[in-house]
């Protein structure tokens, strides 16, 4: 056991040192700014006592390493400092849209991991019959199309022609769980649709890859059943690929859902982010990137935490 | 041998033909093979690589791969049912339950995600022929009986933590769990060590034996396939080639093809002496590892003459190809140094210059990743001559020919041609002309036979035996395999665990008294005789073979005669 | 409108639609049962049954758009049996014997690629109109003058379609050999020399990898502001380290092989072993992981256009067509989704080629 925890141990420090680096590379960035971030906000007519106010007010003369830090210890404590544009707290700019983001992600991945996992085996278990090569055409489709392509074709058909789901995913105070679940149905079926795809080709590669093993076919030539075959001596060995798809594929989620909350106007950290770059709000646009980064890291983290933990030969060392 | 042959016909098969999906049709593999097997018969069947003894293996229980069907005109019929228009699941029900089957890799073989004995009583709980205690009962029992160390414990190890030549006879034991009418064994010796197979020969022969079951006994070996067979059915090309029982076969084959795999250990050249000749490459006192890893080598020291063969004999993890790494300067030693010609040799051959890298060439063992399958013959053998002598134009052309002809190849034919389109013997022999397109003085041999059928490696050998004399070469051959010693060394260093335990000229090695390990190497390796096994097991004892006796083995200990063990 | 809604029901009433539609269905799979063809067979009567269900609930108008759909496919399946048979003829033996193994889908994206091709490179003289030239009132809709109407600035959509093959390509195209050309050498290198030069990389790909994609975009766009050279670079740079990765790994597995030890030990430069031992042996998943990374670039590069961070107007681009006229959406108009569409078209295309190469070279393996 001891060799597992030294393993997970690693690799979650390994997480926290990229993490860290991530920061930095994301902090650092900004000052690249030719001149400043004062005068990049303020734009070439700003008065030279303008500049010198945002620069007092925004502790700009401070020097960077002493900035990144008092930057990098509100960070750890969710406080992000002031947006530029309305002056309010970064936090309350994007602290509700985060949670509305995890929202739909969630929702899509409760739809998309259970199904495209059941389908991915089934296609291997079918393969190369007619409804594998049908489902692989599909599915290429699927991941080949832009998400937003997607998004319009659902709005066109459930919204504007049958009129069965609104297009807009407006959120109001008060609603309803299932009212809440009707009105973001169309852009978690978006992601859906997308990570389905996805998931449903990785599962069927990497149980496909299990198959050809020689220990499956001795368990064949042991007249073990195929469903036992798969459940008994295929599965258990499938989860470490299963965990790194599923991961991977909600880590794709979070890129996914900034195109989608723009198609559907969702109040989401995604369509802040879009907002805050085209105003050059920089502590926003910080602040989401290191949001979507660590959410990215710990995902992949959870996914290397898991295949260690599910490796036979690790959990019983010799 | 048992007596009894007339018991009753237990799997019969009569014009068996399979083929294979390749590059979009359909191609026979096997072409029509007859088979009759009575209950508690043991037969063997051999061939070379590509012969479909394998594929005739699954047939048997009524199992294509994928990738392969059985025609429909084709009849397996096992104990009077027809395996061939059987349901799938009339099929699978005879599978471990009546036939069982025990594969080459036992390693591969066993899931990694379950425990030995769960694996062992699947089948039993599955055909509810036992309750899960009775079950592990038993298995404990055949471990006991099949010799296995800690039988009470070892089922309940996982695959992983169990070594090679265990799980082997674990499997053994997992495919007599429901004590089936017959057992196909897919070579289940070939990737163990020789004093490893000894003991799993032994116990395989023997439970066979004890339950009186029916085997199909897959090999290319044939010593070991002489041990264990009641009958031998050659193959060749999916085609059978003749049957008899074991002794009429080996004594009086009847077909070509069967007295040419006979004669092939016939080969043996001259024996070579130092007397006259210079020291070229000398090893003195090496110790080398791997990054942080364990030490490989210790103190290993031997040299080698120029136009002798030196045979570097030792089991897997002994060292021997990490000496040749050490030697070509791919693994600079930790301590102790390699000469040549009494000059001493840059540790790393990143500090060689031209002329010593030149001096020392190597010859793989797979020839398909020794050679660019992208890049044409002509250019494999003609770039270390461009390299080193600096040929071009007319000169090269005239350079790679010659080489072709030296290795027997007709430079017309293959000059273009790329290394996939060639049979696995050619790639061998053109991995000979590149080494010596260099015009070395040493060549580096790293089991450049052990990978190809018997007949085209005795080629390769006798071709390596006269470019030696031709152009004075001294090579160290590196080999498991003591009929490859026997036929080509002048002299032979034995290696255990990174030590030297022996060295010598190959007729002192090869006669008594020898190093304890020599000893146990020596009477390791199977004979063609039928009684082999039988006698050796009266002589020694069952503790005196494998695993258990080569780990007892002192590597400093005293020459011994083989009947003082 | 009258005679659009006649085409979909080939020219029929919607019930006598309807019987034709189920008869020719039928005789299909009775057909395909009699003579043993059992995929085709499973495939067209699961199509009947699936259109009992359909026709329920939608009538003979979804009915229609099921056989619509089925006749398009139909169309795209003999054009790329077409140009299949079109490209064997006029490759060399060795080529036509492996496009012969191409299926039809393969078929289809090479088809589709050079018709992107031929539209991007000949633009000015197919399209009828300039790219920025306003030519009626917002949003007028298609006549003889204007395949596709007019967008929401009265520039002709058709023209501006065509053109944006040349921006929106031409833009991932070169980003995408930009990343490949920075990932796979640097891929090979570190396989060669190994060590803490390989390390080093390795980290560094690491690091990258774990910023999304498109977040990272994003941030570098927001700083650099969003231009051309900037959206190549940022582009390039996010790529790279997953060509890097793919390189290093294929290199790394033709490292081992024992001939290019020795053509180590022969004294062979690191040059030559790249050129000369390594590349030969990498071209074919390196080529398939180019059309890979062509497609994540291209959606990338199409994501960032619709967020209005991409190519700026008046220059045509795919993805700002679709964020440009997306009000359309809400009445009931494709317009918007024509441009969508032309992205998706491509990617599938790319897609499928590459789907082929990859499906042989693992087949070749085994």
């Amino acid at each position: 056991m001891g060799d597992i925890l030294g393993l997970v141990a690693k690799r979650l420090g390994l997480g926290l040192v990229i993490l860290l680096v991530i920061s930095v590379i994301i902090f650092f960035m900004v000052e690249l700014l030719p001149g400043d971030i004062a005068e990049a906000v303020l734009g070439q007519g700003a008065t030279e006592e303008n500049v010198r106010n945002l620069r007092e007010q925004m502790g700009l003369n401070d020097p960077a390493l002493v900035r990144y830090f008092d930057w990098l210890k509100g960070a750890v404590m969710l406080d992000f400092g002031r947006s530029i544009v309305t002056q309010e707290t970064v936090m309350s700019v994007i602290g509700e849209r985060f949670r509305n983001t995890l929202f739909l992600a969630t929702y899509a991945a409760v739809i998309a991991v259970p199904f495209a996992i059941v389908l991915g085996v089934i296609v291997a278990l079918l393969r190369n019959s007619v409804f594998d090569r049908v489902a692989n055409v599909l599915t290429l489709t699927s991941i080949s199309s832009p998400e937003f392509f997607l998004g319009y074709i659902l709005i066109l058909y459930f919204s504007v022609k049958w009129s069965m789901f609104p297009a807009i995913a407006s959120l109001s105070d008060g609603m309803s769980f299932l009212d809440l679940l009707e009105r973001t149905f169309l852009p978690a079926l978006t992601l859906v649709l997308v990570v389905t795809a996805h998931m449903m080709r990785m599962t069927r590669a990497a149980i496909i890859n299990l198959l050809a093993s020689p220990y499956i076919e001795m368990a064949k030539l042991k007249g073990t059943p195929p469903w036992k075959v798969i459940v008994r001596h295929a599965l258990p060995n499938a989860w470490a690929p299963i965990i790194n798809v599923v991961a991977l594929n909600l880590a794709y989620l979070i890129t996914g859902v900034v195109l989608v909350e723009v198609v559907f106007v969702y109040p989401g950290i995604g369509q802040a982010l879009v907002d805050a770059v085209s105003k050059r709000d920089f502590p926003v646009v910080q602040a989401c990137c290191l949001i979507f980064a660590a959410t990215f890291i710990l995902l992949n983290l959870a996914a290397d935490v898991g295949a260690i933990l599910t490796n036979p030969r690790l959990r019983h060392p010799k | 041998m048992k007596p009894n042959k007339k018991k009753e016909v237990l799997l019969k098969i009569r014009n068996l033909k399979i083929e294979g999906y390749t590059d979009e049709t359909w191609v026979p593999i096997i072409k029509g093979v007859d088979l009759t097997l009575h209950r508690g018969e043991v037969m063997g069947l051999i061939g070379e690589s590509g012969a479909g003894k394998s594929t005739i293996g699954a047939a048997a229980m009524g199992y294509a791969r994928d990738g392969t069907r059985i025609t429909e005109d084709s009849s397996i019929e096992f104990d009077g049912m027809e395996l061939t228009t059987a349901t799938e699941g009339e099929r699978r029900a005879l599978r471990g339950a009546r036939i069982a089957y025990v594969a080459q890799s036992a390693a591969a073989s066993f899931n990694p995600a379950h425990k030995i004995i769960d694996q062992h009583t699947e089948a039993p709980l599955h055909y509810r022929l036992k309750k899960r205690m009775e079950a592990q009962e038993d298995a404990i029992d055949l471990y006991n009986r099949l010799r296995l160390p800690n039988p009470e414990e070892i089922g309940f190890r996982y695959p992983h933590q169990v070594s090679g030549g265990q799980l082997q006879r674990a499997m053994t034991a997992m495919a007599m769990s429901c004590r089936p009418d017959l057992i196909i064994f897919d070579e289940p010796t070939t990737a163990l060590d020789v004093t490893t197979q000894i003991e799993v020969l032994a116990a395989i022969r023997d439970i066979v034996d004890q339950f009186d079951t029916a085997a199909l006994y897959i090999t290319h070996d044939l010593a070991v396939v002489a041990q264990m067979a009641d009958t031998i059915k050659v193959l060749l090309k999916g085609e059978e080639v003749e049957e008899a029982p074991t002794k009429q076969m080996l004594d009086n084959p009847q077909e070509d093809y069967t007295k040419s795999l006979w004669a092939v250990r016939s080969f043996e050249s001259p024996q070579r002496s130092r007397e006259g000749r210079e020291c070229l490459i000398s090893v003195k006192n090496v110790d080398a590892a791997y990054s942080a890893g364990p030490k490989i080598l210790d103190d290993v020291s031997f040299d080698i003459y120029e136009g002798m063969t030196v045979a570097v004999v030792g089991e897997s993890g002994s060292g021997k190809s990490t000496t040749a790494r050490v030697i070509t300067g791919l693994l600079p030693p930790q301590k102790g140094e390699v000469l040549f010609k009494g000059e001493p040799f840059p540790a790393d051959y990143r500090d060689r210059n031209k002329e010593q890298l030149r001096q020392c060439q190597m010859i793989y063992q797979m020839a398909d990743t020794a050679l660019n399958p992208k890049v044409k013959i002509s250019e494999i053998i003609g770039r270390p001559a461009k390299f080193y002598s600096g040929l071009s134009g007319a000169a090269l052309k005239n350079r790679v020919d010659e080489l072709l002809d030296l290795i027997e190849l007709e430079p017309s034919q293959y000059y273009n041609r790329y290394p996939p389109e060639l049979s696995g013997g050619q790639k061998q022999r053109i991995g000979i002309a590149r080494a010596l397109a260099a015009e070395p003085s040493f060549i580096v041999c790293d089991e450049v036979t052990s990978a190809l059928d018997q007949l085209v490696a005795e080629g390769i050998l006798r071709l390596l035996d006269r470019l030696q004399d031709e152009f004075n070469l001294a090579y160290m051959f590196i080999t498991h395999d003591l009929a490859t010693v026997r036929s080509i060394a002048d002299e032979v260093v034995v290696m255990q665990n990174g030590q030297v335990v022996e060295q010598g000229p190959k007729g002192e090695m090869f006669t008594p008294p020898h190093h304890p390990y020599t000893d146990l190497l020596l009477s390791s390796v199977p004979e063609m005789d039928p009684e082999w096994l039988t006698t050796l097991l009266e002589e020694r004892g069952l503790e005196n073979i494998g695993e258990a006796a080569s780990d007892n083995i002192d590597p400093d200990a005293k020459k011994v005669m083989p009947s003082d063990v | 409108m009258e005679d659009i809604a006649t085409l979909f029901y080939f020219g029929m009433s919607p019930s006598v639609f309807a019987i034709v539609y189920f008869a020719v269905l039928l005789v299909a799979s009775c057909a395909a049962a009699y003579y043993n063809q059992r995929s085709a067979f499973l495939l067209i009567f699961s199509l009947t049954l699936l259109s009992i269900i359909v026709g329920i609930i939608g009538g003979a108008s979804a009915l229609s758009m099921i056989a619509v759909t089925a006749f398009v496919i139909a169309m795209a399946a003999m054009m790329s049996y077409a140009f299949r048979e079109f490209l064997i003829l006029i490759v060399s033996t060795e080529m036509a014997k492996e496009l012969r193994t191409a299926p039809l889908t393969a078929a289809f994206g090479m088809f589709i690629i050079f018709i992107y091709a031929i539209a991007g490179i000949f633009a000015p003289w197919i399209a009828p109109h300039g790219e920025a030239e306003v030519i009626a009132s917002a949003f007028a809709p298609a006549d003889e003058n204007m395949l596709l109407g007019a967008d929401q600035l009265g520039r002709d959509m058709f023209s501006r379609l065509i053109y944006g093959t040349r921006n929106s390509v031409g833009l991932a195209l070169t980003a995408t050999l930009l990343a490949f050309f920075m990932g796979a050498f640097a891929g090979l290198l570190a396989a060669t020399k190994g060590g803490w030069f390989d390390n080093f990389m390795g980290r560094v790909a690491d690091v990258i990898m774990s910023i999304p994609s498109l977040i990272f975009a994003l941030l570098m766009l927001s700083i650099f502001g969003p231009s051309m050279p900037v959206i190549i670079i940022a582009v390039a740079i996010i790529y790279a380290p997953r060509v890097f990765r793919l390189t290093r790994a294929v290199a790394g597995n033709v490292v081992v092989m024992d001939y290019i030890e020795a053509a180590k030990l022969r004294g062979e430069g690191m040059w030559y072993l790249i050129r000369r031992e390594i590349l030969p042996n990498s071209t074919a998943p390196l080529i398939a992981e180019f059309g890979l990374e062509f497609c994540f670039v291209f959606l990338l590069v199409a994501g960032l256009s619709f967020l209005g961070l991409g190519i700026q107007p008046p220059t045509a681009d795919w993805g700002s067509m679709v964020r440009e006229n997306a009000t359309l959406i809400s009445f009931g108009e494709i317009t918007p989704l024509i441009p969508a569409a032309a992205i998706a078209l491509l990617t599938v295309g790319v897609n499928f080629v590459v789907d082929w190469m990859l499906h042989r070279s693992s087949g070749l393996k085994e």
